[in-house]
């Protein structure tokens, strides 16, 4: 996808987010070059999913500025495909697997419209990208959660975004499944789309993703993942929820997602 | 039996209460669809009793009982959604609130007439066998809107009901629409009160839809199946009503809970006799 306009996919500007008048994030600014993966990491309670809402405008915004492609971002949040952390869904709603990727498309076709065969070509194809053709009739609730989470995938897939806003697309899933999803998002990244996906997985992040941002309440460290990564930016990230392990003579960072 | 089915219709009131109870029937199950899938029983319930002091207001100014129901309800339904916006207050301690305060001054009005029991009786419980030419022709006009509302916005309200969240992020006006559906619900009602009455109308909301919901896992025909179910029991119930002399509006909601229970038990004995182990093994 060419770029429009500016150099810039996502740029946010001194964001200060929150709900009730207590900041969760402060004075948030970085910006993302089109067709990069930038991986969101901090503790628990470190503000990526409120980073994410504020983005998409789900939470109030105290200050601060977000531009999508130098606009506006929430003028245009049909241009951000957005994977909460948790699918707060009723698991029996009466729908299928391509009725909720279908769901995508929404934006696109309109208001008051009827999806045409354009879209359910859309659907197909977002649909054989998450390898889930075959449960296309399948009522979402029946799918297991690692089906469930690329049957949502598909769904901001179908939707064509510029930019992707995936919260821990890949936790409680299996290995299997996290591999084709961080596959697929390279593939993204490949054809243009900015990917920006919050996760715990720190080796993940080294190994696979242009820009990381180093969030802990306020942005610690951005930049490719070898420079970001210092011992004193992921001390300051982590604190006392980092560990450092000796595995022979490497040392592996790991990031203590259970403790609070 | 040919007889027996049509000799009732040979009334014009009993045609009028058909066409009546069959419209009312369908547009409760088109909106009670979106009623059972959201949780929302507890907010039609509400809005049907808040809709009282409407009725009563407009009998006694002689005005118009549409009217008068329609003010109240859609007032309740924008004054539920302001309440519990913010503050403390949680949703169903707001519409506990608003509901039995509405309708305590629905009794409070009503008692100030003489001799009131009769017709309060009727409101509560409604009498479709009483719909007249020109309540037929306001519930057709109203339910029309709902039905238009409905099939304009069918992707919008599905995509609110399913993920109100990803609704949101993808730019929809997630506030107005949630409040669009609480006037749809209000609307439901106010044409509802006259066939089954305030008390009897959130059977109608739920039970047809409910009953639909345990046979599909796919939301328009879940909405079909609903609306199927929901006039069956509205023609069994007025033959019963009529041939029993018993009351229109609690025999159609009497049948309409009977098919639910039905379609439960079938339901899970189908499903234990397909878990169950081969017996000739």
């Amino acid at each position: 996808m060419e770029k429009k306009g500016g150099q810039y996919c996502l740029e946010v500007r001194g964001l200060v987010a929150g709900y009730d008048g207590t900041p969760a994030i402060e004075g948030i600014s970085f910006a993302i070059p089109p067709g990069q993966m930038v991986g969101v990491i901090g503790p628990n309670g470190a503000g990526k999913s409120t980073l994410f809402k504020a983005i998409l405008g789900l939470i109030p915004r105290q200050q601060g500025e977000i531009l999508l492609h130098d606009a506006p971002a929430l003028d245009q949040r049909a241009m951000m495909g957005y994977l909460p952390q948790l699918e707060e869904i009723n698991r029996a709603f009466p729908v299928s697997v391509e009725d909720v990727v279908m769901m995508g498309r929404y934006p696109r076709i309109g208001w008051c419209r009827r999806p045409g065969s354009h879209d359910d070509e859309a659907v197909r194809q977002a649909l054989a990208r998450v390898d889930l053709l075959d449960h296309a009739r399948t009522q979402i609730g029946r799918l297991s959660g690692g089906q469930q989470q690329r049957a949502f995938l598909a769904r901001v897939l179908a939707q064509d975004p510029h930019l992707l806003l995936l919260d821990e697309p890949v936790s409680g899933v299996d290995t299997t499944t996290q591999h084709a999803i961080f596959a697929l998002l390279e593939e993204l990244r490949n054809s243009g789309k900015t990917v920006v996906v919050a996760t715990h997985d720190l080796n993940c992040v080294v190994e696979r993703f242009d820009q990381v941002l180093c969030l802990n309440r306020r942005v610690i460290a951005y930049g490719p993942p070898k420079e970001a990564f210092r011992e004193d930016t992921l001390d300051q990230t982590y604190g006392h929820h980092l560990m450092i392990v000796q595995v022979g003579d490497r040392r592996v960072v790991v990031a203590d997602e259970h403790r609070h | 039996m040919i007889e027996f089915m049509v000799a009732p219709f040979e009334f014009g009131f009993m045609q009028r209460a058909l066409v009546g109870g069959v419209l009312v029937a369908a547009i409760c199950a088109l909106v009670g669809t979106y009623v059972v899938l959201r949780g929302l029983a507890f907010v039609g319930d509400a809005l049907a009793h808040a809709a009282f002091p409407g009725v009563v207001i407009a009998y006694l100014l002689k005005g118009n009982i549409y009217l008068g129901a329609t003010v109240f309800a859609v007032a309740t339904a924008l004054g539920i959604g302001l309440v519990s916006r913010r503050g403390r207050v949680s949703y169903d301690t707001a519409i506990g609130i608003m509901f039995a305060g509405a309708f305590a001054l629905g009794v409070l009005l009503m008692s100030t007439i003489q001799g009131y029991t009769v017709d309060l009786f009727g409101f509560l419980f409604g009498n479709v066998l009483g719909i007249s030419r020109r309540d037929l022709l306001l519930a057709g006009l109203l339910g029309a809107l709902v039905v238009l509302t409905v099939v304009l916005l069918y992707k919008e309200l599905l995509l609110l009901s399913f993920d109100p969240t990803v609704a949101e992020a993808m730019g929809y006006p997630v506030q107005a629409l949630n409040y669009l559906l609480l006037g749809l619900i209000a609307l439901t009602i106010v044409i509802s009160i006259q066939a089954v009455g305030i008390i009897l109308v959130v059977a109608l909301l739920v039970t047809p839809s409910a009953t639909a919901y345990l046979l599909t896992e796919r939301f328009f025909r879940m909405m079909l199946l609903g609306i199927l179910l929901a006039v069956l029991a509205a023609v069994i119930g007025l033959y019963l009503s009529y041939y029993l002399n018993v009351a229109s509006g609690a025999a159609i909601v009497l049948v309409s809970t009977c098919l639910f229970f039905l379609v439960l038990a079938s339901r899970r004995l189908w499903i234990a006799a397909k878990s169950a182990p081969d017996p000739a093994k």
